[in-house]
């Protein structure tokens, strides 16, 4: 008792201090995005001033901008900023494929795929968004406060070797973002895909890997297992497979995309020893070009 | 051991492991290199895929091969291989087998090689059973068989003597050779000699007879000479070769007295020739220092030869009592002595104490009388460290009451007044003639005849008389003594050392005792006849191999036994001493001439020449494991273990960062450049120097107030002095200033003795420090402050001259200006000089006294003039002195002793001799 209770906190401590370091670096990369991206360019809901327009048919009589209708025989409409706060659910994949990479400088996809998520939300946050996880765990929510919270529950890990999406509790027309190698059964991503996009929720695939798993450099005589070993395979020659490896890994990516094209989604690979930023922006402007 | 042409196996069944190579080929092949290990989330790509081919993946057969080749390397290493193995020598037969040796100095060069030969042969010999004997030439004991192995443990103890078998004993030899019949193994060392043939027809009728010669060339260097001033050096080699060049070395020891080499001298035989020469000039000084010469790389005897007096040169000092008769060259009392030493020895001539520092070997005075005490303390000095006083007497000494009644010192006996003449014209009798020598004498042995005496002083008898006298006449009367003082002695011969008073200056006989006294050395070797009656004891002989031994207790050789005796146990190569003479007998001499042996042609002559045997099973080993290595890296390679280059671009980073670190050229800081700047600039102009003390106040002050008194030199005189500097007495030259100012604080370092010796220079050779203790109060009698005691601490090592106050008639009061007092910050009392001779006396219608001719060395005050002169750059005082007009008169007084004191330095006592202008001018006429 004594013992899993500290075995436990040791854990938690552990975690705790790793997930300010995420924090951090989440959002010093999300400060590097948020400059010149702010606002939402259009009329709408919002305590900002947009523009006047002339009052047109339809206009209620509350709306009309008395100061400025004053200085005119016209009457004016005063018209704020669009500024509805959406609601975008972020799932990243806790599966133990995930904790990998090749070389000791290259981080594990886990790790760039947590960075990813997390600073895509900080700038979701301070957008206005409300952001959350999808499942019941942490429904959306906005402020910064919600920041903390994310980054708590993205650091746990779980111990299956490939992590199914989790498609539930998905609010109709959210957004959602999900970040994955991908490895595991498709069949899964295509349901949860499909799912969402029933509830007409559209968002952001992207598939993030090792260059090892691009490129497939072995040779020799080799067994490969996965992360937590409960996948193996042995061959005699590795090279030999280098070419019936990377077709299916093309064919798998070919797939996901389809998918996305399918129900509106977008997809993106990511390679863990590719600038994080690049794959960072493209994730802001694929969520925000959604909103169009 | 199985030969294959020049190759050989000590385990040659082992090869047969290389059968099981093939096999080990096929299962090797068989094998698939093992998995790896690897963690890939791909894997699930991968399930399903089936490798192409079904056979497993197989080495390949370059790898393969390089095992192969590290196995076959391994199997044929341990067989034991062997280049070039000795082949069995035919069975001869299986008796008892001789080992005769020669293990003279001519086979000392190749001992090493000569032992391992016979090491082999000994062990063949306990292989087979056969009972060997040793049998030494030069050192023949009962022959004695044993077995081998017994032998074996010996060969250590086996050392070539340094001289030669002689055919006397060979001849004695053949006697001793046991019953029976025998085999013999010759080892020679080359040399044909007589007594061989007897000993070679001695063993050949008990058996057959082998012969080993080592094919390489005995060198042997012969005794250097030296003939007109060129010392030669000569060698012999035994047999025509190529041209060749070896390097000759003189040891000996150096000034410190360490051992070491002091000469290099290259040598160089021409093809074919036997014999190769090198003259040399060498100093004498270094010439008297070698103690022998060898040959470089050659450890034999007869490579080593020791010089003896015959390379050396004596100094000796002559001295005579009346060198007035000029014109007269035949009775100069020197003039035979002369005739006699200068072919072998270095003359000196010069006054007594001027000599003596020179250390001669031998002072002759010829009819001196007496010296003077400071010159007879230095004279009994010299002799008890070694020297030998050599006197001859004469008119004035027989005149003389010397010796009278008691013991000169320097001189052996007393002496009777006035001597005796016989066989004159005015006398009775015969002129007398030599008694022969005693055994103790140093002359015994020399041919005495046709010396007549006619004029000797008489010894006085006396108790220690006998003890004495080491030659006389006929009648008992003593011609020549000695005395023993300390290490040395002293002798008098009681006739001229010209022909005044005997024959025997004319004689051959005087030349030989010389000799015999050491005084002159031969520059040949003495012959037998010359020698008879001596006897010699060896100093330091000769090994075998050359190498120089104390001689320990070896018993004493007869003079003519050492020059004309072969070499032997009783008579070993060496320097031996008779008295101070010293005579070395080397083994090769001037008329040696080494000539190889040639043994008939039924005798099979075996050498080294034969390739060494070379185990090759390390080389083998070492291949497999270099192919090992390369195997587990190709292995590496292959199986994709060493995709990570990294560690791999370390080490050769590593290593290339070793080499190429070339040791980086520390820039080191050119003092030499610094000492000659300041040496250009304390020589382009007149500069004035103060001594650094340490203090920095102070030592600003110093220089300002030398830079004030350069400015008011250069205002108002015709000196122009530069800049002045300060100068570090351990580490500047002094030479360059004409005067040093030097004030003193309590606290600074004394100067090391270099920077002592230095200053006593600069003072002996004109140069003046004035001392400022600053402190006004030096002059007072019986006063002491910190800083007098200081001046006092730090004048101590200086040669100082007695000092007395200025006078009022010293130069220094009118070099410029005329002044009375010298004040400086303060207006203290005396100013110290060098004092005036105790004769100086003031003459009649002279204002002032003649004193010293030179610049006074010192001048001390306490009066801190650096102040008074102390300026700005603008040319204002720095340091205040006194108060109003009185205190600027007193540092405008202080600027004038300044300006005398430089005028004195410079200009010496030009002053002091203005005086006599009147009188030139008078006497000029004008």
């Amino acid at each position: 008792m004594t013992a899993s209770v500290t075995q436990l906190r040791q854990h938690a401590q552990e975690e705790a201090s790793r997930f300010p370091a995420l924090l951090a670096r989440a959002e010093q990369l999300a400060g590097t995005v948020l400059l010149g991206e702010h606002g939402r360019r259009r009329a709408g809901l919002g305590d900002d001033f947009w523009q006047y327009r002339p009052m047109r048919a339809g206009d209620s009589y509350r709306q009309i901008d008395w100061r400025r209708s004053a200085r005119g025989d016209e009457q004016f409409v005063r018209e704020r900023e669009w500024q509805i706060a959406q609601s975008v659910q972020i799932w990243v994949d806790p599966g133990a494929s995930m904790r990998f990479s090749s070389d000791k400088a290259l981080p594990t996809k886990a790790d760039r795929a947590r960075l990813m998520a997390l600073a895509t939300a900080v700038l979701l946050i301070r957008g206005g968004e409300r952001v959350g996880l999808t499942g019941w765990m942490l429904p959306p929510r906005r402020g910064e406060a919600q920041v903390l919270r994310l980054a708590e529950i993205l650091s746990g890990d779980s111990e299956a070797d490939y992590a199914e999406p989790e498609a539930r509790g998905m609010i109709p027309h959210a957004r959602a973002l999900f970040v994955s190698d991908f490895l595991g059964d498709l069949d899964a991503v295509e349901a949860a895909l499909t799912k969402a996009a029933d509830r007409g929720v559209r968002g952001v695939l992207a598939q993030v890997l090792d260059p090892s798993e691009e490129h497939f450099p072995f040779e020799g005589r080799t067994i490969f297992e996965s992360v937590g070993a409960s996948v193996a395979h042995e061959t005699l020659k590795a090279g030999d497979l280098r070419a019936r490896y990377l077709d299916r890994l093309a064919e798998r990516k070919a797939r996901l995309e389809a998918l996305c094209r399918l129900t509106g989604w977008h997809y993106q690979c990511h390679h863990t020893d590719q600038s994080v930023q690049a794959a960072l922006l493209w994730i802001y402007r694929a969520m925000d070009g959604g909103h169009g | 051991m199985t030969l294959f042409g020049i190759l050989g196996f000590t385990t040659p069944w082992l090869l047969l492991g290389l059968l099981a190579l093939p096999i080990l080929w096929v299962i090797l092949r068989a094998v698939p290199p093992a998995p790896i290990r690897r963690m890939f989330p791909g894997v699930v790509l991968l399930l399903g895929l089936k490798d192409d081919e079904q056979v497993s993946d197989r080495t390949p057969w370059w790898l393969l091969l390089l095992r192969m080749i590290a196995v076959a390397a391994v199997i044929i290493g341990l067989s034991g291989p062997v280049l070039n193995p000795e082949p069995n020598r035919e069975a001869a037969g299986s008796g008892p087998l001789l080992v005769v040796m020669d293990a003279s100095w001519a086979s000392a060069g190749d001992w090493r090689a000569r032992m391992d030969a016979l090491d082999g042969l000994l062990a063949r010999a306990g292989r087979e059973g056969r009972p060997v004997a040793i049998l030494r030439l030069t050192a023949p004991e009962p022959v004695r068989f044993l077995a081998a192995d017994v032998l074996r443990t010996r060969i250590a103890g086996l050392e070539p003597t340094p001289w030669q078998p002689d055919p006397d004993s060979v001849a004695q030899i053949t006697t001793m050779l046991p019953e029976g019949d025998f085999d013999s193994y010759w080892m020679s060392d080359g040399l044909a000699r007589d007594g061989r043939e007897a000993m070679l027809a001695a063993l050949e009728n008990r058996g057959t007879v082998t012969v080993f010669e080592s094919p390489r060339s005995v060198y042997a260097l012969e005794p250097a000479r030296f003939e007109d001033g060129t010392l030669i050096l000569a060698m012999q080699r035994l047999r025509p070769g190529p041209e060749s060049a070896v390097t000759l070395l003189g040891h000996g020891l150096d000034p410190a007295g360490n051992p070491a080499v002091l000469l290099r001298a290259p040598i160089s035989f021409e093809a074919g020739a036997l014999r190769a020469q090198s003259d040399l000039s060498v100093p004498a000084e270094l010439r008297a220092r070698i103690t022998r010469f060898e040959v470089e790389g050659t450890r034999s005897a007869g490579a080593v030869t020791m010089p003896d007096d015959s390379l050396r040169r004596r100094e000796i000092a002559l001295l005579a009592g009346r060198e007035d008769r000029e014109g007269l060259e035949l009775l100069s009392p020197l003039h035979y002595l002369n005739k006699a030493l200068v072919p072998t020895a270095d003359l000196l001539d010069g006054a007594l104490l001027d000599i003596l520092p020179a250390n001669p070997d031998v002072i002759i005075m010829a009819d001196v009388v007496r010296v003077s005490a400071a010159e007879e303390d230095a004279l009994v000095d010299w002799i008890e460290q070694g020297g030998l006083l050599l006197r001859f007497a004469g008119p004035r000494l027989a005149a003389s009451d010397i010796a009278r009644d008691r013991e000169d010192p320097l001189l052996p006996v007393r002496l009777r007044a006035g001597g005796r003449s016989v066989g004159g014209a005015m006398s009775w009798g015969e002129p007398k003639t030599l008694a022969p020598f005693d055994e103790e004498s140093p002359f015994f042995g020399l041919d005495i005849s046709d010396v007549a005496v006619s004029s000797q002083v008489m010894a006085q008898p006396d108790p220690s008389l006998a003890a004495r006298v080491i030659a006389q006449l006929t009648d008992g009367t003593p011609l020549v003594t000695r005395k023993p003082v300390g290490q040395g002695q002293v002798v008098l011969f009681h006739v001229t050392a010209n022909a005044e008073w005997s024959t025997l200056p004319l004689s051959g006989l005087f030349v030989q005792m010389l000799e015999r006294l050491a005084v002159s050395a031969t520059t040949t070797t003495p012959d037998a006849a010359e020698l008879e009656g001596t006897t010699w004891q060896p100093v330091r002989v000769l090994d075998g191999f050359g190498a120089p031994r104390d001689a320990g207790t070896l018993p004493g050789v007869a003079g003519d036994a050492l020059v004309s005796a072969a070499l032997g146990p009783d008579l070993r190569p060496g320097l031996y001493t008779s008295d101070d003479r010293a005579l070395a007998r080397n083994v090769i001499t001037a008329d040696t001439a080494l000539e190889p042996v040639v043994w008939p042609d039924r005798i099979p002559v075996e050498g080294l020449s034969r390739p060494q045997e070379t185990p090759l099973a390390g080389w083998l080993l070492a291949l497999a494991i270099l192919a090992l290595l390369a195997d587990v890296i190709a292995s590496l390679a292959l199986s994709g273990r060493l995709r990570s280059t990294r560690a791999t671009g370390t080490a050769v980073a590593v290593v290339m960062g070793v080499l190429l670190s070339a040791p980086e050229a520390m820039a080191q800081q050119d003092s030499a450049a610094a000492d000659e700047a300041l040496a250009l600039a304390a020589t382009a102009e007149v500069v004035l120097a103060h001594v650094l003390t340490g203090d920095d106040a102070l030592d600003r002050i110093a220089a300002a107030g030398l830079k004030g008194l350069s400015q008011t030199l250069f205002f108002r005189t015709s000196v122009e002095p530069a800049d002045p500097v300060g100068v570090d007495l351990e580490r500047d030259e002094l030479s360059f200033f004409p005067m040093l100012y030097w004030p003193i604080t309590p606290e600074q370092p004394t100067p090391s003795a270099e920077a002592y010796a230095k200053l006593n220079t600069y003072l002996r050779s004109g140069g003046m420090i004035l001392f400022d203790t600053r402190d006004a109060d030096i002059a007072g009698f019986g006063s002491n402050t910190p800083n007098g005691r200081k001046l006092q601490a730090l004048a101590r090592p200086l040669d100082i001259p007695p000092l007395e106050p200025v006078p009022q008639d010293h130069v220094l009061t009118r070099t410029f200006y005329l002044l009375q007092d010298f004040p400086g910050r303060y207006a203290g009392r005396d100013v110290w000089v060098e004092a005036a001779p105790p004769d100086a006396e003031l003459i009649e219608g002279m204002p002032f006294r003649n004193l010293n001719d030179n610049v006074t060395p010192i001048v001390i005050g306490g009066n801190d003039w650096a102040s008074a002169w102390a300026m700005d750059q603008r040319g204002n005082p720095l340091v205040p002195i006194g108060s109003g007009y009185s205190g600027e008169r007193q540092r405008e007084i202080a600027y004038r002793f300044g300006v005398n004191l430089v005028m004195h330095v410079l200009t010496g006592n030009y002053k002091s001799d203005q005086v006599h202008v009147p009188a030139l001018l008078d006497r000029l006429g004008q």
